[in-house]
């Protein structure tokens, strides 16, 4: 986990503990397949991170609203000749994926143009695309309740599966999730998965003056994971005005909902989990 | 059944909230919601009518002319916008799962997705008069 925090970075000492970098999150297969989840402010440390044996990297954005690209101008990879970046995200009913980096890939806002990014450059719409596959990844997206083109993405493969939706509302317009599974926003995509990365922004007290932002109150996340069936939820995209302190509180609370049926490990900055045949050995 | 794609679940949820009456097909033609404000056309809630398929909808609602002609499945409002993918309106008599004969108005939409998915359509109907 390089980014936690939603909507904007929140760095700061009632920060340090969950941190204060906005989305991004690395995906490491056993043949050193790096996916990158997402490029909020937290990208740039993954970026340096990296050594100059990789030969290709593969970001996955969710959207292009700014807390999920901000990182993208500082991501190190893309200043590479040698390295291939593939870019993967929805395109707009207007506008393709390209278009849509541009305008914050170009001047006034940002230096350096797409066009001129040294490394070898590969774009994909993912809404067109269907199902694909990276190195012994198979990843689906599809669409999900958030404003403004937003996917979410599964990631299955060496033995573990991963859903992470980063920004979701899927109760939106109501009190509570709708009653058919079907009808659930994103839930096809989280069932039965090993770890859910889920948008948990608000309390339940927050959650009515914020609705159609397009976040999920605490209880709307848990209630969603139990319905997919989920081994352990990760609530993410911290609201940028919860504390350290705050942010304990509502988990503690959380685990007292009754028995949630699957493991709840908020997201930490600097934290890592491994999944599947890589846990297991 | 499968996962209902976005633009769909965001319609119906529009829907549930509208006084307008809606009702909502899938791209198979198949009535998969109407809303609170359609139960008084339809003649009965959604919760107990359920999702209706569109080899269905002849049987259940026998849909005439004015002059009592039969409308043929094909010319029916929702269909004739799901196979021609273009809005229609119009106007019929229809027989309410209540049994009553309503002469009902409506404004068909196609409901085209991101990328130009054709997911199926909406309408918006009215009762105008009843037997």
């Amino acid at each position: 986990m390089w980014g936690t925090r939603g909507s904007v970075a929140a760095p700061g000492p009632e920060t340090m503990r969950y941190g204060g970098n906005t989305s991004c999150v690395e995906v490491r297969g056993e043949d050193g397949t790096l996916l990158v989840l997402d490029a909020g402010t937290g990208i740039r440390r993954l970026g340096d991170s990296l050594g100059p044996e990789l030969r290709r990297v593969d970001l996955l954005l969710t959207h292009l609203h700014m807390d999920h690209i901000l990182g993208l101008g500082f991501f190190d990879p893309l200043f590479r000749p040698d390295l291939e970046v593939h870019i993967w995200g929805p395109s707009s009913i207007t506008l393709d994926l390209r278009d849509h980096l541009n305008r914050y890939l170009s001047p006034p806002l940002f230096p350096v143009r797409l066009r001129d990014l040294p490394c070898k450059l590969h774009l994909h719409d993912v809404v067109a695309s269907g199902p694909f596959s990276i190195g012994n990844f198979e990843i689906n997206s599809a669409l999900v309740c958030h404003p403004g083109p937003t996917v979410g993405y599964r990631i299955e493969g060496e033995g573990a599966s991963v859903a992470y939706l980063p920004d979701h509302e899927p109760a939106l317009g109501r009190a509570a999730l709708p009653d058919d599974d079907d009808w659930v926003s994103g839930l096809a995509l989280a069932r039965g998965v090993d770890l859910l990365i889920h948008d948990a922004q608000y309390t339940d007290f927050e959650y009515p003056r914020h609705v159609g932002w397009g976040h999920s109150a605490i209880s709307h996340t848990l209630e969603f994971a139990r319905r997919a069936g989920i081994a352990t939820l990760v609530p993410f995209h911290h609201d940028p005005a919860h504390s350290d302190a705050a942010l304990d509180r509502i988990f503690v609370e959380a685990r007292t909902q009754g028995i949630l049926g699957y493991g709840l490990s908020p997201a930490v900055e600097g934290e890592s989990s491994k999944l599947g045949r890589s846990a297991r050995a | 059944m499968a996962q209902r794609e976005v633009e769909m679940i965001l319609l119906r949820q529009l829907a549930s909230e509208l006084a307008t009456p809606v009702v909502i097909v899938d791209d198979a033609g198949d009535l998969v919601y109407f809303n609170e404000a359609a139960e008084a056309v339809v003649g009965r809630r959604f919760e107990d009518a359920g999702e209706i398929r569109r080899d269905e909808w002849t049987a259940r609602f026998q849909p005439t002319l004015a002059d009592g002609a039969p409308i043929k499945s094909e010319d029916q409002l929702l269909a004739e916008t799901i196979d021609g993918r273009r809005p229609i309106h119009g106007s019929f008599w229809m027989r309410g799962l209540d049994g009553v004969r309503r002469l009902v108005e409506g404004t068909s939409i196609p409901l085209v997705g991101q990328n130009g998915r054709h997911l199926g359509a909406f309408a918006l109907i009215w009762e105008i008069d009843r037997e």
